[in-house]
């Protein structure tokens, strides 16, 4: 529903934004209308998570003005943003696990009787109400039920209720499908179009493009904490789009430049697995990696994939099987003995086991060779800069110095700050899991580049990731996970079809 | 005011401050009796244990940890090295005689290595067994009096032999020994951190624990080691008390040594929660503590009234220390300006 007439409900002009004198949005504005879905577009730092937390009231702008409905406002608190009616829901949802859905829906604003209004809590009128509002888009579940006993789609969905519940003019939705599959993302555009034909004004920030169009009426572009435009969606290819969010032209890379390397497979292997398994986590799997080749893991959300990555790297002990590198068998009951022998790992939760939010960039890229060096060896200040400053070079990490805490990172090159850490250690192997999650379009091609020039000049790379288009685009060899054991292996070049019908049929 | 251990130098400055104004010759130092002599001297040597215990209590707070039984390790170390050199005025022939039970250096030996066990024993049962550190350690604070009292039998054992005088109140050079202990603690810790990568490890081990492990770091054998030389730093310290008393208290040795160890990390600007650690501000914490303690000793406070006095003197300096507070009262003292509408 376009609105060249209608005012906007929601208007940013002008707005500023600065930490300790860094800029970090400047002049942005942003025209929210109601009943139109409004994708905020920009790359990782570009600062679009920086403006919604000005939009919602967790940060407050050092310039410019906000408008609601022509008024101006200026919310000094998540709780004031909610109250003018600014809803959000996060990727991580940010409910209570531990209480009810209808518990959680009407949380801090539970219907009272008894001594002046605020003694007893209807629960009858809350489990109604919470009911209403789930039908309203389109969820029917028991609303006594614990949250946690819901998927996460279904938990987004109920944070979509709550806002519905608070009567929200504007709903933000930062970054929802990350944690959805097919199925789910479809349920939650077709909640999306429902409210959108019911007026409210919906921002939806994501970095897949396919969702951009899918659902988007409008546009808006951010990039290095600047405006850039502002276009309604289906006048803007997706090649304009990218190029508007990178300045610079950009062709998506559709080639599969890994599938041309040679046979590396005539030599010993570098790592071999044979039978290893652990009991609950892992059935018995044999696999290898050879130096030089990209071995891509696929499978669904829990095929075993970050279980069998574990075990490679000695966070978690294998009880069955066997582990040899070049032939010989290895022992691996830590982290430590792995990086001994070159092993090197990206864990998949960055920040809860990838980085050290209060270390400096220069600390955290330092770690992982410190910690090899050992206690004694200590790296000198000369020495660590010089290696994080390379590192910053080489994989284009974008940060105000060295020493900033990399906790103040966006996402993306705090995902590439771990890479560089481990790439200090100079491993034979390096296993990546899911290293592109919830980073922007141009900085997954970059780490995919980045994995294929590493191959090229020798070492082994093991590759863990949901999307399956990059796996197939960057692997050699593709190894295929069902249900916590392999079912297969397939070339590099294969099709995501062939990926899936592997996955489907089993153990065939 | 951007510098780290800015507001703790501010803090003590100000408390030098008082102390001068309620006590005139706070300041002044002599030379008496081939040492030097006076109030600020006096400071420095009662400080001495309990900048030893801060330092070791800041690694254990900067892993993230506790270590809330570093009292009892003092009473222990105290009754043991007590114990060890006996109790007993020896007379011979009218005049008294220096005599020791068991040589002077292997009760002191003893002493330490008992500390260091106990440390050990902390480290293993958060480290190994996974305990959290408050109960873990609250188990020897406990339990630790109780050793203490059955080493010395329940009584409190008055040291006799001089020479062991020496390292609580001795003089070396016109200074304090214990000083010189403390200097070298400092100094062996000062070079660990520079020369080697323990400072890096500790902080990660505190800031990101699983992280810490991921990268390869040995972070439970760290750990062990943190809480052995916490308690190694305790035992020290009861030796420097029980010479400086010149007896061994299983009861009242170290009492709320912890407490007033923890406040002093904290007043030095290492947070509770661990992370990044600063032993200069913690030397500073322990400083203030102690000047705090001189200043309401020599106001003529009320002894019944003393704990509250260092009570409230502490809350106020930790409001101070508060950015979010130094922020509120920032707000209050600008007018407010713009008619938007604040929602």
């Amino acid at each position: 529903m376009c609105s060249a007439s209608v005012q906007p409900v929601l208007q940013l002009a002008g707005i500023d934004k600065q930490f300790a004198g860094n800029p970090v949005l400047r002049g942005v504005q942003l025209n929210l209308y109601p009943g139109e879905i409004h994708a905020l577009m920009g790359q990782n730092g570009a600062g679009k998570s920086t403006l919604i937390k000005v939009l919602t009231g967790v940060l407050e702008s050092s310039g410019g003005e906000m408008r609601l409905s022509g008024q101006l406002i200026r919310p000094d608190s998540p709780l004031a943003a909610q109250k003018l009616g600014i809803s959000t829901v996060y990727q991580e949802v940010n409910l209570c696990p531990n209480l009810s859905v209808a518990e959680n829906v009407f949380a801090g604003r539970y219907p009272r009787y008894g001594l002046s209004q605020g003694y007893r809590i209807d629960w009858g009128s809350v489990h109604r109400r919470a009911r209403e509002l789930l039908a309203r888009i389109g969820l029917d579940i028991d609303v006594t039920q614990l949250l946690s006993s819901y998927p996460v789609a279904v938990q987004q969905l109920v944070a979509i209720a709550r806002a519905l519940g608070v009567e929200s003019k504007v709903l933000i939705l930062d970054e929802p499908t990350s944690s959805l599959d097919e199925d789910e993302v479809q349920k939650l555009f077709e909640v999306l179009r429902r409210l959108r034909g019911e007026g409210l004004a919906i921002v939806f920030v994501t970095h897949f493009l396919n969702q951009v169009y899918a659902v988007s009426d409008r546009i808006t572009v951010l990039r290095n904490g600047a405006w850039v435009g502002e276009w309604m969606a289906k006048d803007l290819e997706p090649q304009a789009l990218i190029s508007a969010m990178l300045g610079r032209e950009f062709s998506v890379q559709t080639a599969v430049a890994g599938a041309q390397r040679g046979n590396t497979q005539n030599e010993p292997a570098l790592l071999q697995a044979q039978g290893l398994g652990q009991a609950g986590r892992l059935l018995p799997v044999d696999m290898s990696v050879h130096a030089g080749e990209v071995l891509g893991l696929a499978g669904l959300l829990g095929a075993g994939r970050t279980e069998l990555a574990r075990l490679l790297f000695g966070l978690e002990s294998a009880d069955r099987g066997s582990l040899h590198m070049r032939g010989e068998t290895v022992q691996l009951s830590n982290p430590a003995d792995a990086v001994k022998h070159g092993i090197a790992l990206c864990p998949e939760e960055r920040k809860t086991d990838g980085i050290v939010a209060e270390l400096s960039v220069r600390e955290n890229i330092a770690l992982a060779l410190q910690a090899r060096l050992g206690l004694r060896k200590f790296l000198s200040m000369a020495e660590q800069t010089a290696l994080a400053e390379h590192f910053v070079k080489k994989l284009g990490i974008k940060t105000a110095s060295i020493e900033t805490p990399i906790g103040l990172l966006s996402g993306g090159n705090q995902q590439k700050a771990v890479i560089a850490r481990w790439l200090a250690t100079d491993p034979k192997l390096l296993i990546l899991d899911e290293p592109t999650r919830g980073i922007d379009v141009a900085a997954k091609q970059e780490i995919m580049e980045e994995i294929l020039r590493l191959a090229r000049d020798g070492m082994a790379v093991l590759f863990i990731s949901s999307e399956m288009s990059e796996v197939v685009r960057v692997s050699d060899r593709i190894a295929v996970l069902r249900e916590r054991s392999k079912v297969g292996e397939l070339p590099g070049g294969s099709t995501e079809d062939e990926v899936y019908r592997m996955i489907a049929a089993g153990n065939a | 005011m951007r510098h780290r251990l800015a507001w703790p130098m501010v803090t003590l400055l100000l408390l030098l401050v008082v102390n001068v104004v309620f006590n005139p010759g706070f300041l002044h130092v002599e030379w008496r009796d081939g040492h030097l002599y006076g109030s600020l001297i006096d400071i420095l040597n009662r400080a001495a244990p309990l900048v030893l215990v801060s330092l070791g209590m800041t690694l254990v707070i900067a892993t993230r940890g506790i270590d809330i039984s570093v009292g009892a390790v003092v009473a222990i170390s105290a009754a043991l090295a007590a114990w060890m050199i006996g109790g007993a005025l020896v007379v011979q022939d009218g005049v008294a005689v220096h005599a020791s039970r068991f040589p002077m250096p292997l009760a002191i030996l003893a002493a330490l290595a008992v500390a260091l066990f106990c440390g050990v024993w902390n480290g293993l049962l958060v480290a190994r067994i996974g305990m959290q550190p408050i109960i873990a350690t609250l188990i020897l604070m406990v339990a630790g009096r109780g050793i203490a009292q059955l080493i010395t039998g329940g009584q409190i054992i008055t040291i006799y032999y001089s020479p062991f005088f020496f390292l609580g109140s001795g003089y070396w050079l016109g200074l304090p020994f214990s000083l010189f202990i403390v200097a070298l603690v400092f100094a062996v810790l000062h070079l660990a951190m520079t020369r080697t990568a323990l400072g890096l490890f500790i902080q990660t081990v505190g800031i990101n624990p699983v992280a810490a492990r991921g990268v390869g770091i040995q972070a439970r054998s760290l750990t062990v080691w943190v809480y052995a030389f916490c308690g190694f730093c305790a035992g020290v310290a009861g030796l420097l008390i029980s010479s400086n008393v010149k007896s061994a208290d299983g009861n009242n040795a170290g009492q709320l040594l912890e407490l007033d160890a923890i406040l002093a990390v904290t007043l030095g600007g290492t947070a509770l929660t661990g992370g990044r650690f600063s032993l200069v501000g913690s030397v500073i914490g322990a400083l203030i503590i102690q000047t705090l303690t001189y200043a309401i000793y020599s106001l003529g406070v009320p002894p019944e009234i003393n704990l509250v006095v260092k009570a409230v003197v502490v809350f106020a300096v930790m409001l101070l220390q508060s950015p979010e507070f130094r922020a509120t009262m920032g707000v209050w003292m600008v007018r407010p300006g713009s008619s938007e509408v604040r929602a």
